[in-house]
């Protein structure tokens, strides 16, 4: 077995604010494989987008680094300089983000982009610019070599994300970031979008981390997922696992609250009654302890580590230590 | 009994045709949700509806009155018994005034000061579940779920009879969505309100709706019961709109009806059935235009209508 491509090991960082530290990421642990695609899923504020910037390490100036190391090819990131980051960033690791209305220059053709993120090749732009025709056919739109000539306003939102698709992965990268790249799209682009992704991943074979709050798209997608909740993984595992044997509560309840489970109309949808807990507090025992109905004694004064369940399947739950003694 | 009645209604900004002929109702106590993607005229109809977009042609009857053309101070009356709530919650509430401002607005609007607005805040507050504390807050101290609710609070502050719902749970998260739905199936059931939603998320509109309209550029393409729609859906845009939802199961078998190329420009409309530039089963009696096809209340406009 060789090793993971993205290795992850108890990533800890605060943000330093006006009301103190804000624990945004605790202990954060799991790995991608080569070629493999890996969800994490998790609610706003549950640390998706820190843990995107802790990994190209663009965190903001208030951030502090706690503990943690994160591997990438055999490379420790949070000890890596500015210049060997810029020289992977974009390369090695591409990202898509959320609104690919905002992610390209609107004054500038998708042409001159696409030739310009290709800045680090040395071949000359004539050879450049057929590249940026390949990727743009590539990606399903036609007509590219005109299309290459016209201004982002001038397509629409689905194929702005697929240009912005097809801008990533123009350097071959290992690994590809997908920040919820369908949640800004209508769902019969978003399925299209899935496809592609899925066709790309097959052709080209790097590596994505796909973030999405979307079960339905987690569920068609990916291999493995990490489930995340207030900064912290709560359960990591093969879709099969996650979606037909959740091993942690917040999990569970995910699941039963994503109305594209429920095939009857419902007169109640359910929900998870109260909030996330506030972050800038020091919390003792599990942080879902608050919402959980299964909560137990020991839930409010040992926080649970995230425990092996078998191969491929991880849940940080006192539950599970009940059932299956360690 | 009818409450709301929109016939042939249509909308152009300069050359771009945006509603060209919308006919549906709602009747008391009832949700209707309209179903489309974006740049269908979900957001147009609804803005006519309130009277905040014009509207050429067509008529919009409430209770028997004509809306269509009103000036703001005749519509003003009527903005006590339909009100709407915007897609942006936070942006739809001004960041100057506090929550209790915001929601006892429509009162001081309507001239009708003389109540005591504070009691009435928390009345209001009370209802949507939020606590009485918040009325002292500003809207950047809201979370998305709470603006919501403030958005609701203020919507249904002069007990309106009709609730225009524009992408009510747009931007929320999945457990916080379901929470808003519960408040809004409670309200309508003890307010006896009737409400209708624009979403293009089919499957909140499966536990909220009784009867629902699909719309394509500006134009409704289905319409019938919930239970209809979803269950007998006849017009391919709906059947590849349902199918396109990713199911919360890895081993779901997708039976998928994918459609090719993106939605036309408003501008170059085809011609014929508008959606046969990008309908998998269109054939050379699409060029023709289709005319609504009805049996038992389910209505599809379509040549081919899929079994």
């Amino acid at each position: 077995m060789t090793a993971p491509l993205l290795q992850i090991d108890g990533v800890t960082i605060d943000y330093n604010t006006k009301k103190g530290n804000l624990h945004a990421l605790r202990d954060i642990s799991f790995d991608v494989n080569k070629g493999e695609i890996v969800g994490i899923v998790g609610e706003s504020g549950c640390g998706k987008s820190t843990l995107i910037s802790t990994i190209l390490q663009l965190l903001p100036q208030n951030a502090e680094w706690k503990k943690g190391a994160i591997n990438f090819k055999g490379k420790n990131l949070i000890t890596s300089s500015e210049k060997e980051m810029r020289d992977m960033r974009g390369k090695d690791i591409s990202v898509i983000f959320q609104d690919p209305m905002q992610s390209l220059n609107p004054v500038i053709t998708i042409g001159r982009q696409m030739v310009d993120i290709q800045h680090r090749s040395t071949s000359p732009y004539a050879e450049k610019w057929q590249k940026a025709i390949e990727m743009l056919s590539m990606v399903g739109i036609a007509d590219a070599e005109t299309r290459l000539k016209q201004h982002p306003f001038e397509f629409s939102g689905g194929m702005l994300q697929r240009i912005a698709i097809a801008m990533a992965l123009m350097s071959m990268p290992d690994l590809l970031i997908a920040d919820e790249p369908t949640t800004a799209l209508d769902a019969t682009l978003e399925v299209e979008i899935i496809k592609r992704l899925k066709d790309l991943h097959k052709e080209m074979g790097c590596s994505i981390l796909f973030i999405s709050h979307h079960l339905g798209v987690i569920a068609e997608l990916c291999q493995r997922v990490v489930v995340m909740y207030a900064g912290s993984v709560v359960e990591f595992g093969t879709v099969d696992e996650i979606f037909f044997n959740p091993k942690h509560p917040y999990t569970r309840r995910l699941i039963e609250c994503d109305p594209g489970h429920i095939k009857e109309r419902a007169k109640r949808l359910p929900t998870i009654p109260g909030e996330i807990p506030d972050l800038t507090e020091a919390l003792e025992g599990c942080i879902f302890q608050e919402r959980c109905s299964e909560s137990i004694a020991k839930c409010k004064t040992a926080t649970p580590p995230l425990v092996s369940l078998g191969q491929n399947h991880q849940a940080a739950c006192w539950l599970n230590h009940n059932q299956e003694p360690e | 009994m009818t409450l709301l009645s929109v016939s042939n209604l249509k909308t152009s900004y300069g050359k771009t045709n945006v509603l060209t002929g919308v006919s549906f109702h709602v009747d008391e106590g009832e949700t209707y949700a309209l179903v489309g993607e974006s740049g269908s005229g979900k957001t147009t109809l609804i803005r006519a509806i309130a009277g905040l977009a014009p509207a050429q042609e067509g008529s919009i009857l409430f209770q028997g009155h004509e809306l269509r053309g009103l000036s703001d101070r005749k519509m003003r009356p009527f903005r006590k018994d339909i009100s709407l709530m915007f897609q942006d919650p936070v942006g739809s509430l001004s960041p100057r005034l506090t929550v209790g401002g915001l929601i006892t607005e429509p009162y001081r609007i309507q001239g009708m000061n003389n109540r005591d607005l504070n009691s009435e805040a928390i009345r209001l507050l009370e209802m949507v579940g939020l606590p009485a504390d918040m009325a002292g807050r500003y809207p950047f101290q809201l979370s998305g779920g709470q603006a919501r609710r403030v958005g609701v609070a203020r919507a249904l502050a002069l007990e309106p009879k009709l609730l225009l719902a524009d992408e009510p749970t747009a931007g929320l998260d999945v457990s916080v969505q379901g929470e808003l739905l519960n408040l809004l199936n409670d309200l309508r059931d003890q307010l006896g309100l009737s409400m209708l939603i624009i979403t293009h998320n089919l499957n909140i509109v499966r536990h909220v709706s009784d009867r629902m309209g699909i719309m394509y550029l500006g134009q409704l393409v289905e319409e019938g019961t919930t239970e209809d729609v979803f269950h007998h859906s006849k017009h391919p845009y709906t059947r590849a709109l349902l199918s396109a939802s990713p199911k919360p199961d890895p081993h779901a078998k997708m039976d998928r009806i994918i459609l090719h190329g993106d939605p036309p420009s408003l501008l170059k409309r085809p011609s014929g059935c508008e959606f046969r530039s990008r309908c998998p089963f269109a054939k050379d009696i699409c060029k023709e235009t289709p005319e609504w096809n009805e049996t038992h209340g389910h209505k599809v406009r379509c040549f081919i209508p899929l079994s």
